[in-house]
């Protein structure tokens, strides 16, 4: 990572939890830990509450449309980290009914259903463009978004524009697919606080 | 999600506000993106409008201009908070006008 501090600048105690999840899970730890670890007051206590309610919160998109729209914003922000890493949750929590790899490769999106097809294009055009406007919210909805699926939607799409840009800025380094996985497998166990 | 509008504005709170090795001015500007020191605008730019081709160039520059590895790390965070903070009211309010 670019600041020293994010990678060895932790606490005796937090430098003890890596070494616990390095023995355990047989992968480095995640960039993305390291950052959230480091002076958890100032983000990542409270990132990680916006992100757990956003991603694992009532609404009524599934945890799989979710990490699904997660992926998608990091793929329109070209974060390969991101990319990676809620692919592979994504795809662990559909299961083998559906291909998240195929289903983001369509830049149309032509296997996803509606109205998730259509809530991830809007989300598509926010992140590239910043901003949308009333047309844009009117297919949403007239795809069969309600306006609270739209304003969940709008949640998830806000934490992943805030971390995809600190996986950016930070330089995080990209690991091997069963680092992704472990990390996955711990996001669907644990949540993200 | 009820809980999520309080958890949002409880982050922007924390890191507007709260302690921290920057002035709340500084973390102001860089969450604006407007009137950010220059050894500092740079970075913040990219970080708000462009992040992916961040190098390590535009960390090294700020640092060689003896901005500290902590004052980098909490401008860049305020940085991208809050352009996804633009970017969500802006998509909130198009989703309210759908209303009118």
């Amino acid at each position: 990572m670019r600041l020293r501090i994010l990678d060895s600048g932790h606490g005796f105690a937090t430098k003890v939890l890596f070494a616990l999840i390095q023995t355990v899970s047989r992968q480095p730890v995640l960039d993305v830990v390291k950052l959230v670890k480091y002076r958890a007051d100032f983000y990542g206590n409270p990132m990680g509450a916006v992100t757990q309610e956003a991603m694992r919160g009532q609404s009524s998109w599934s945890v799989g449309d979710r990490e699904l729209m997660a992926a998608f914003v990091a793929k329109t922000n070209q974060c390969d980290f991101c990319i990676k890493a809620h692919s592979a949750v994504a795809q662990q929590a559909y299961g083998k009914d559906k291909d998240v790899y195929a289903m983001l490769s369509d830049p149309d999106l032509g296997m996803v259903e509606e109205p998730l097809r259509a809530t991830l294009l809007m989300l598509g055009k926010l992140t590239r463009e910043h901003s949308v406007d009333a047309n844009d919210m009117r297919e949403v909805l007239g795809a069969g978004a309600s306006a609270q699926q739209i304003e969940d939607a709008l949640a998830v799409c806000f934490a992943f524009n805030v971390i995809g840009r600190l996986a950016d800025a930070f330089g995080f380094s990209v690991p091997g697919s069963e680092a992704f996985n472990a990390g996955a497998k711990y996001l669907l166990t644990r949540g993200y606080r | 999600m009820s809980n999520v509008k309080q958890a949002r504005a409880a982050l922007v709170t924390r890191i507007l506000e709260g302690p921290g090795k920057t002035t709340p001015s500084e973390r102001r500007a860089a969450f604006n993106n407007s009137g950010v020191r220059k050894p500092l605008a740079t970075l913040v730019d990219k970080v708000a409008t462009h992040s992916s081709t961040i190098t390590d160039a535009d960390l090294a520059v700020p640092k060689a201009s003896g901005v500290g590895e902590d004052q980098a790390f909490e401008i860049v965070v305020c940085a991208a908070i809050g352009q996804a903070i633009r970017q969500y009211e802006a998509a909130l309010s198009a989703l309210e006008a759908t209303a009118r």
